[in-house]
């Protein structure tokens, strides 16, 4: 009983109650914390709690698709009552006075909220290694990474201690770890998730998400996230969306006849291992021998996706880091002199040596002389990159292409070079510049067994389609139900 | 073009971030290398391109003036570094 | 500091006001907080107003509104886009370690303001003005003393509206800042945009002045930060502009930095040079879209737009014939300006006597007894249902000038109230103006027949004795006779 589904026909036929699933989700995370480091915080009553209230809804006759299923939130999510800490000494014992809006949704839907995930601070990293309560380990292969910043999120479904989990998305901090654990993960549209109690890392690109085993779990789990919030005036007010609409349509032989993919030759050139483009060339045929047709498109400005990331979102985390003083919450330093000794001990202390690169980084782009020629300019970049995306979507319907240039790569490896760790977001970044959606799924494995996944990116609103897209492939295939060696269960 | 201790030492002051002189050697590198990568964007012609501020353009959507929000200061104080009498507490600032 | 012992047409001074207004509205601008002044510390902070970490701001559309309708009220131009930015800086007084700001795309440009001078009226131009969040308090005093060398922050006050209201440095003396601080003041408070409580913090001003030769180009300018009353900023001004022409003189030359006034000691000080340090790294807030304001809004606005002071002084003046000074004085304030308009419209002939007479005693009985309770317009025990019903009195004739005030007093006194009230004591009190003419023909013919010499000595050419005569008549009547018919009367009666 490893995804969504299974859990709740489980639920529902009364095989199994809610608060036994919940005891069973509790007892592997201790199990696996040891060598995974998925989780920061487990709440043991509050899980079994609410697990009780979905048995109780369901007996009433209440039960939605995700009552009593127990989920994990990234720790940079705001959870009511619990700490939150963004991975980050400066938020070590802060408990959250409210819930982030999904959060509350997904209670809403029936969910059983068991613990906070392990990530990068604050969102700030593709490896999750920049974590004040250590590393995350891959479930796959524990002496490599789970991508980052979801990597506890990723970990935690890939050993398949819950069915799913939410994370964050700035620069591919879903899709990456998903891709590198072996589960589904997707970034919606921005704006179609509430960014309230997210703990901004850089507002313009981040978006919460969900990640699971297949895309019918993302689907389940993105109806419940879904939808306009007043208190985020980034969030958008849409007509409500069932995005498992088009996963139960009748199908036949070839159930994506007329789906047209567009593979840029900015993600088929240098720079992919060979394993991860064997595994892509492997899905795109997969996908054609379904019915869609491939058709070659040209992202020019692609490849200045990176640079352009790293102008905006440091600025941007810059700003939103500030907040984090000492003042009013949060770490202070036991001992200063006056304000300023205070504030800069504080930060010191409390922020870890990748956030604080990137907060110097976004301090030096906006300061005085050089807004024009980081800021300003990245800015135009993007426009230019993101009407390459719009232009293209008029000849394909989707486009697709490896999530990452390599498998999971060791811990340690990448961590004494920043602008390398950087690289890993190669894919992955574009859609958080335009805010189109896109998702990961997994295709394949490398020669050391660990596992590859296959981008997919759609047009503004087109998260529906992805779904499908992914469904259809995995009704075809299983790489999405293979089981880490360590943690079958 | 590269970055000298005295930028770094002037953005950790902006940033009110403390950093011996180990840590901005260390930063300052790193920066350098970042900065590297970020450069390659000068050289793309831009002119007459709106910058992109927001990802897709919505309007700013406006609030009623109604009060909705209660005092909550008990709950949000609690675990607050330094409180007396309902004020924060920093060490004195002099104007 | 000595006195300048230079002749000031030797140097001009260039004047240019930055003024902070606290818009009217219930809520913050960027969150569901209240904004009432006075509460305990903390309790009007909102997670939003705190900075928590994942918390949002939501724009309040009744400052928007404010801000449009100011910017109409100075003829300025509104903004249909606009751009909310960050001003990135660290103050325990500002949470977010940004504020809220509009930097490059404010939501009013241009405008003027018309001041008067002792050289006459004098146009000053606005540059712009824009919307803003307040930040929190910093408390330094009467903090217990147990506690050590500590600043209380007080977040209540983070997040009110603000409309940073900008002018050109058109100003030319101190005299001249104040009327323009002045004019500025009434304009917001009667346009309701911000109720002008200055010691409240609602309305405050920073200075920026500069000196030069005439002819010469702008001198370097400094700025005097925060000046909360209308005497310091004259004051602050004067002290500024003697220490440039003095330092100049001397030789030096001036530094641009941020002041502060010490009203103590009368005299401007350099800020620690924190503020000239500063590089805010202004960029488009990335939580808040462009604020589009389309047509239709600014039209309602503008149709809901109160005649401003200027026009409505035009409008007494030429229309309803009364004088300057009168016209001024009745639209110092929209309250006395309604008090005003109500009462006339409560009395049967809304024409130039009626105008007249409502003015005299609103800028007169009224105004006196505000001043002398300490109270305000809207306090006032004699409301102009009151106040309308004496005046018929007068009008009609059934009420002397004398008695009325004795009966405005019992009403301010609260003997009576409403329609009827000025009615109710003319009665209980026996105060009706005797104007039959049989009495006092009566009273007259009583008169002089008790007083035949003071009516051979007014015979005899001696003006005077009529008056003593005139007295008598009142005296006799208890001063309820209508002094002009016993006039007429009596000159009647002595030339026959």
């Amino acid at each position: 009983m490893r995804t969504i589904a299974e859990q709740s026909d489980a639920l529902d036929a009364r095989r199994v109650s809610a608060v036994e699933l919940a005891e069973q989700a509790l007892s592997r995370i201790d199990a696996a914390q040891p060598s995974i480091n998925a989780f920061i915080s487990i709440d043991r009553d509050g899980a079994l709690q609410a697990a009780r209230q979905a048995d109780a809804a369901r007996i009433e006759g209440r039960a939605q698709a995700l009552t009593g299923i127990p989920i994990a939130h990234k720790d940079v999510l705001m959870t009511a009552g619990l700490r939150t800490t963004c991975a980050s000494r400066m938020l070590e014992s802060f408990v959250a006075p409210y819930d982030a809006h999904v959060v509350a949704r997904l209670r809403e839907a029936g969910t059983v909220l068991v613990g906070k995930t392990n990530m990068d601070e604050f969102a700030m990293g593709s490896s999750s290694e920049n974590s004040y309560f250590g590393a995350v380990r891959n479930p796959w292969n524990p002496g490599c990474v789970a991508g980052g910043s979801s990597g506890g999120s990723a970990a935690a479904v890939a050993a398949g201690l819950v069915a799913a989990c939410t994370g964050t998305d700035t620069g591919g901090s879903i899709r990456q770890p998903a891709a590198l654990s072996g589960i589904c993960g997707l970034k919606p549209t921005y704006g179609v998730c509430s960014r309230y109690g997210l703990v901004a890392f850089a507002s313009s690109l981040d978006t919460p998400g969900p990640l699971a085993h297949d895309a019918r779990g993302c689907a389940l789990m993105l109806n419940a996230m879904a939808g306009h919030d007043a208190r985020d005036s980034t969030s958008l007010d849409r007509p409500p969306t069932d995005y498992t609409r088009d996963l139960a349509a009748p199908t036949g032989p070839r159930p994506l006849d007329g789906v047209r993919i567009g593979l840029p030759s900015q993600y088929f050139g240098e720079g992919v291992d060979d394993d991860v483009a064997r595994a892509v060339d492997a899905a795109l045929a997969e996908l054609r021998k379904l019915g869609a047709v491939t058709v070659d498109i040209e992202l020019p400005a692609v490849r200045y996706s990176v640079p352009v990331y790293y102008v905006i979102a440091p600025a941007e985390a810059s700003s939103n880091l500030s907040r984090f003083d000492g003042v009013r919450y949060g770490h202070r330093a036991a001992r200063y002199t006056d304000l300023d000794d205070m504030y800069g001990k504080t930060r010191a202390e409390g922020f870890g040596a990748e956030v604080k690169r990137r907060i110097l980084v976004g301090t030096y782009v906006l300061s005085h002389g050089y807004y024009d020629a980081y800021y300003l300019k990245a800015q135009q970049v993007r426009r230019l990159i993101a009407d390459d995306f719009v232009r293209a979507y008029a000849s394909c319907d989707v486009i697709a292409g490896p999530t990452t240039p390599t498998a999971a790569f060791a811990c340690g490896a990448k961590t004494g070079d920043p602008v390398q760790m950087y690289l890993n977001d190669i894919f992955t970044v574009a859609a958080n510049l335009t805010g189109m959606p896109a998702m990961s799924i997994p295709c394949g494995f490398g020669a050391n067994g660990l596992p590859i996944g296959l981008q997919l990116q759609g047009n503004y609103f087109d998260e529906a389609r992805l779904l499908q897209v992914a469904h259809r492939f995995q009704q075809a295939t299983d790489w999405h139900r293979r089981i880490p060696a360590a943690s079958e269960a | 073009m590269s970055l000298s201790t005295a930028d770094i030492e002037r953005l950790a002051k902006l940033a009110r971030i403390d950093i011996d002189a180990d840590e901005a050697r260390d930063v300052r590198d790193k920066l350098d290398a970042i900065l590297g990568l970020v450069n390659q964007l000068q050289a793309i012609d831009t002119t007459g391109v709106t910058p992109m501020a927001h990802a897709q353009d919505v309007m700013l959507p406006l609030r009623d003036d109604v009060v909705t929000e209660a005092d909550r200061h008990v709950d949000y104080q609690r675990g607050a570094p330094a409180v007396a009498d309902g004020l924060y507490l920093v060490p004195k600032v002099i104007e | 500091m000595t006195p300048n012992k230079h002749a000031s047409d030797t140097w001009e001074v260039v004047i240019g006001i930055e003024t902070h207004t606290q818009l009217s509205t219930a809520s913050k601008i960027f969150s569901g907080a209240p904004t009432g002044f006075g509460a305990p510390p903390n309790t009007q902070a909102s997670a939003v107003d705190l900075a928590l970490p994942g918390v949002l701001p939501v724009l309040n559309r009744g400052a928007v509104e404010r801000a449009i309708r100011f910017g109409l009220a100075v003829g300025g131009a509104i903004n249909r886009r606009s751009v909310f930015a960050r001003k990135n800086y660290f103050y325990p007084d500002l949470p977010k370690g940004y504020q809220i700001s509009q930097y490059e795309i404010p939501v009013v440009k241009g405008g003027t303001v018309t001041i008067a001078t002792e050289n006459g009226e004098r146009t000053v131009r606005l540059t712009r003005a824009h919307l803003e969040e307040d930040a929190g308090k910093s408390l330094h005093e009467g903090l217990p003393d147990s506690i050590g060398e500590v600043t209380g922050i007080d977040l209540n006050r983070a997040g009110t509206p603000l409309l940073e209201i900008v002018s050109e440095p058109d100003l030319r003396s101190s005299a001249e800042a104040v009327a323009y601080a002045k004019t500025l003041h009434a304009l917001v408070v009667w346009i309701g945009i911000c109720d002008g409580n200055m010691q409240e913090g609602s309305f405050r001003c920073d200075a920026n002045v500069s000196v030069r030769r005439p002819g010469a180009p702008l001198g370097t300018r400094c700025e005097i930060k925060n000046l909360n009353s209308f005497r310091f900023l004259q004051q602050a001004i004067d002290y500024e502009v003697r220490r440039q022409i003095e330092w100049i003189e001397d030789g030096g030359t001036v530094v641009q930095e941020t002041r502060l006034y010490d009203s103590a000691r009368n005299e401007t000080r350099s800020m620690r040079n924190k503020e000239d340090a500063q590089d805010y790294r202004y960029f488009p807030d990335p939580d808040l879209p462009p604020l589009t304001i389309d047509d239709g809004w600014v039209q309602r606005v503008l149709t809901e737009l109160p005649e401003l002071p200027d026009a409505l002084r035009a409008r007494l003046t030429m229309e309803h014939g009364l004088g300057a000074y009168d016209a001024a004085q009745l639209t110092a304030s929209r309250a006395l300006y309604d008090y005003y308009d109500l009462t006339v419209k409560l009395l049967p002939a809304e024409d130039a006597a009626s105008r007249k007479l409502v003015a005299n005693w609103v800028l007169g009985e009224v105004a006196a007894a505000l001043n002398r309770t300490d109270a305000s317009i809207a306090e006032a025990p004699v409301q102009p249902a009151e106040l309308a019903g004496l005046l018929r009195r007068i009008a009609d004739q059934s009420l002397s000038g004398k008695m009325a005030k004795d009966v405005f007093d019992a009403l301010w006194a609260r003997e009576a109230s409403g329609a009827g009230a000025a009615d109710a004591i003319i009665v209980q009190r026996g105060l009706r103006q005797i104007s039959d003419a049989g009495a006092i023909d009566r009273l007259v013919d009583d008169v002089v027949a008790a007083n035949p010499a003071t009516v051979a000595e007014f015979r005899a050419g001696k003006e005077k004795a009529f008056n003593a005569l005139v007295g008598q008549v009142m005296k006799a009547s208890q001063g309820k006779a209508n002094p002009a018919q016993v006039n007429a009367a009596l000159r009647r009666k002595l030339a026959g």
